[in-house]
């Protein structure tokens, strides 16, 4: 039984861990909370100069060639610091979706870009209120001109090229096209979110230069992959954060005094912590069962994915809500950090499908698994 | 990242398969020996072959394996049939405490005779007023020349009245703060003065039992530790207990209530296809791989020579709950035919009914569920114990639910 991390990933963990303790404190957060910016621009450069946009893309690209177990490594650490940055859009999704769909032209212009950080990309899917589906879509292109608008994307204010997902101009499929977003033709609106410590944007197409990424109708099959992918890294950065909100309920508990003894020392606040080191420690294996299939390309990935999704999900939330209720009315004001996690667990739950829909996915992918 | 076995552990593994292929009871040799005769006709053939408690040292009835060893002989083992529940307590917890304890001479008497499975051995701590509290326990032991006479009622004490020996802690001075004034013992459990009454379950069965104890001789040369440091001693069983009792497992997980609701109806559609139904599962699901998977993280660690830390509690915390909400779920599913317990008419011959009345007693077993989150919350998160009102007084002036 060999189920853990290298000596060297480990050891790449501690590097990440304190390098963003050193320059992404939560006064980084805050910052792009309270101000203008859409993401740590100085922060960005640095993670970009470590080579960490580079991990997983291949060498003959310009990458790292590095495997997703350090990627998730990269990724938990992140979340820990519930880094202001534009790398899952660009990283966990748009890498992604040039790597398993692109072209070889495409991936020779785009990977060693994403690789080197000059571009980022960004990923559009949703169009408003409620779940998409193939059918829901209104978004599509007439050859190679892009009609229609998503809302919200993540990082889609800031980002170079987007990958779209729209309805094919025929039948019920949708297809994935690559889009750059210096034209004309894309407007670009920030949107207000929950969590403005990430950017997020309305983009509005209006006969948009689009090329096809993959082929035509299969963009909904290319969803669901590069969200499989996306669901385990996205669950190390959830994992990470948990762990944040545990702690900060912890240091908390430890230092506040109520009826003359510390309230670390009351079962009600205990029970509470202990349930959140239970929750993010099964989310945590869960993320190492994602971590496994998906750097080995295992059949059970679907299965793997969903999984970790689900469980760092609910472990997320819950620290993150009950790290406020462990504050007390301090909790609840600007001035106390406590928001950062509250925030960011909700963004990362509803993000690239809600704690139902991976439900759902995970019984599906079950009884496709029992019924092959 | 993988999950496979190195190669002396995949080398192991074969040789434990060989001989257990060859080896495990038939059902014609099973057939007509009662619960006991069969456990221990396994436990000699295990013993007599160099099988049993194979992590013991050699010179005490094991075979000086190493941890990752004993995890793989118990996966193989288990994929078997075989009657080993009777020995739990024994191997798990009272062996370890005398190898710690015991003196050379007397570990030589008695351990091969508990891993050869010829004496079965039982655990008397909990009391009625010392539960979750136990170092509460009030079971008196009083010195007499070079003997001790006990006098005392010990509770939940499993296999109480088919054991030969136990191992026990009593209170030797009342008037020392709780902690202070407890000694540990061993005991023969045919000593004089000693009566066993089983306890009958809301479950059904009879597991356990009150012992009670009425003037019983025992030698000062059982004791394990010194006059006082009883607490220091009880220890060292507790934190083997928590490595061997597991989650309970049971036939109810997801696998079986995701059969269920294949096969019964909801709205004249299989329950399977109702969406409530299917986010229920994907959470147990969720739960059952999130300890799968933490277990294979602590046999790593095994595997690496070193030593899970309590954080090993959260499976026991997170096991029997789930055992009874997915059972009582699962009588949901039944609709009235849920309320059936019996063999013949249930489905799945009554599992789901009988872990729905043994669960509650999983959630208690072997530290409840409030005293395994205060484990968590205070080894393994590091917080503070709670402030206690009876530190540093006498015992005998402690107040109690009587006073």
């Amino acid at each position: 039984m060999n189920f853990e991390f290298t000596e060297e990933q480990n050891l790449l963990r501690e590097q990440a861990g304190s390098f963003l303790a050193d320059h992404c404190s939560t006064k980084v957060v805050r910052g792009i909370l309270d101000g203008e910016d859409s993401y740590d621009q100085a922060l960005w450069t640095k993670v970009v100069e470590m080579g960490w946009t580079a991990t997983v893309i291949p060498e003959e690209y310009d990458g790292l060639g590095l495997s997703y177990l350090e990627l998730s490594v990269i990724a938990e650490e992140l979340g820990r610091a519930l880094a202001p940055l534009p790398f899952s859009s660009s990283v966990y999704l748009a890498t992604e979706a040039l790597m398993a769909a692109g072209s070889n032209e495409q991936k020779e212009e785009w990977l060693p870009k994403l690789a080197s950080g000059s571009v980022i990309g960004c990923f559009a899917v949703g169009e408003g209120t409620g779940q998409s589906t193939p059918k829901s879509l209104t978004t599509s292109a007439d050859g190679n001109r892009l009609n229609g608008s998503k809302i919200p994307v993540a990082d889609g204010d800031i980002a170079d090229f987007a990958v779209v997902i729209a309805a094919c101009a025929s039948g019920d499929g949708a297809s994935a096209y690559l889009v750059e977003l210096n034209q004309d033709s894309v407007s670009r609106q920030k949107v207000n979110t929950i969590d403005p410590s990430r950017s997020h944007a309305k983009l509005d197409f209006n006969g948009t230069s689009a090329e096809l990424l993959g082929n035509a109708g299969e963009g909904w099959t290319l969803l669901q992959k590069v969200y499989d992918r996306a669901a385990v890294l996205f669950a190390w950065e959830q994992v990470g954060g948990a762990e944040t909100a545990l702690e900060m309920a912890k240091e908390y508990a430890m230092g506040r005094f109520a009826f003359g003894k510390p309230i670390a020392t009351y079962q009600a606040i205990k029970h509470k912590l202990a349930n959140m080191y239970v929750k993010n420690t099964l989310a945590k294996s869960n993320c190492y069962y994602g971590a496994w299939a998906l750097s080995t390309d295992a059949a059970e990935l679907p299965i793997a994915a969903a999984t970790a999704r689900v469980a760092a999900i609910q472990a997320y939330y819950f620290a993150a809500k009950e790290n406020i209720q462990t504050h007390g009315g301090m909790g609840f004001t600007w001035e106390f950090d406590c928001q950062f996690p509250y925030r960011r667990s909700k963004l990362l739950a509803v993000n690239i499908g809600s704690e139902a829909t991976w439900q759902e996915k995970l019984i599906s992918a079950i009884e496709d698994d029992r019924a092959a | 990242m993988d999950f496979n076995d190195s190669t002396e552990e995949a080398t192991f593994r074969q040789e434990v398969r060989a001989w257990l292929k060859t080896n495990v009871p038939t059902k014609a040799e099973m057939e007509g020996l009662d619960e006991i005769e069969a456990a221990k006709l396994w436990q000699k053939r295990k013993y007599d072959a160099g099988w049993a408690c194979i992590r013991w040292p050699k010179e005490h009835g094991g075979r000086g394996a190493t941890a990752i060893e004993g995890v793989i002989f118990g996966q193989e083992e288990s994929k078997f049939d075989t009657p080993t529940g009777l020995f739990a307590i024994g191997h798990g917890m009272c062996g370890p405490t005398m190898m710690s304890w015991a003196t050379e001479e007397q570990n030589k008497r008695f351990l091969p005779k508990l891993a050869s499975g010829e004496e079965i051995w039982c655990q008397l701590f909990s009391e009625p007023a010392a539960g979750s509290d136990l170092a509460a326990l009030r079971t008196r032991a009083e010195k007499d020349g070079d003997d001790w006479i006990i006098n005392g009622q010990k509770i939940w004490t499993s296999g109480a009245h088919y054991s030969d020996y136990g191992i026990l802690v009593l209170r030797t001075d009342p008037t020392a703060p709780k902690h202070q004034g407890l000694t540990y013992f061993f005991i023969d459990m045919k000593s004089p003065g000693i009566e066993t009454k089983p306890i009958k379950q809301i479950s059904g069965g009879a597991n356990f039992n009150e012992v009670y104890f009425t003037d019983v001789r025992i030698s000062d040369s059982y004791r394990l530790g010194a006059v006082g440091q009883g607490w220091q001693v009880a220890i060292t069983t507790l934190m083997n207990e928590r490595a061997s009792i597991g989650s309970g497992g049971g036939g109810v997980n997801f696998k079986s209530v995701f059969k269920l609701a294949q096969s019964v109806n909801i709205d004249d559609e299989p329950a399977i296809k109702d969406k409530s139904v299917r986010r229920r599962l994907a959470d147990w699901y969720v739960q059952e791989s999130g300890l799968k998977f933490t277990g294979y993280r602590s046999l790593t660690a095994l595997s690496r020579g070193e030593i899970p830390g309590p954080e090993n509690s959260i499976g026991k915390l997170v096991g029997a709950p789930k055992q009874q909400d997915m059972a009582s779920f699962a009588l949901d599913l039944l609709e009235s035919s849920g309320a059936i317990w019996d063999p013949e008419l249930s489905e799945e011959a009554g599992m789901f009914q009988a872990a729905y009345m043994a669960s509650p007693g999983l959630r208690i077993a072997g530290g409840t569920d409030e005293i395994m989150a205060n484990i968590i919350a205070e080894r393994v998160l590091g917080m503070p114990q709670d402030i206690r009102v009876d530190k540093g007084i006498p015992f005998n002036e402690i107040p109690t639910s009587n006073s």
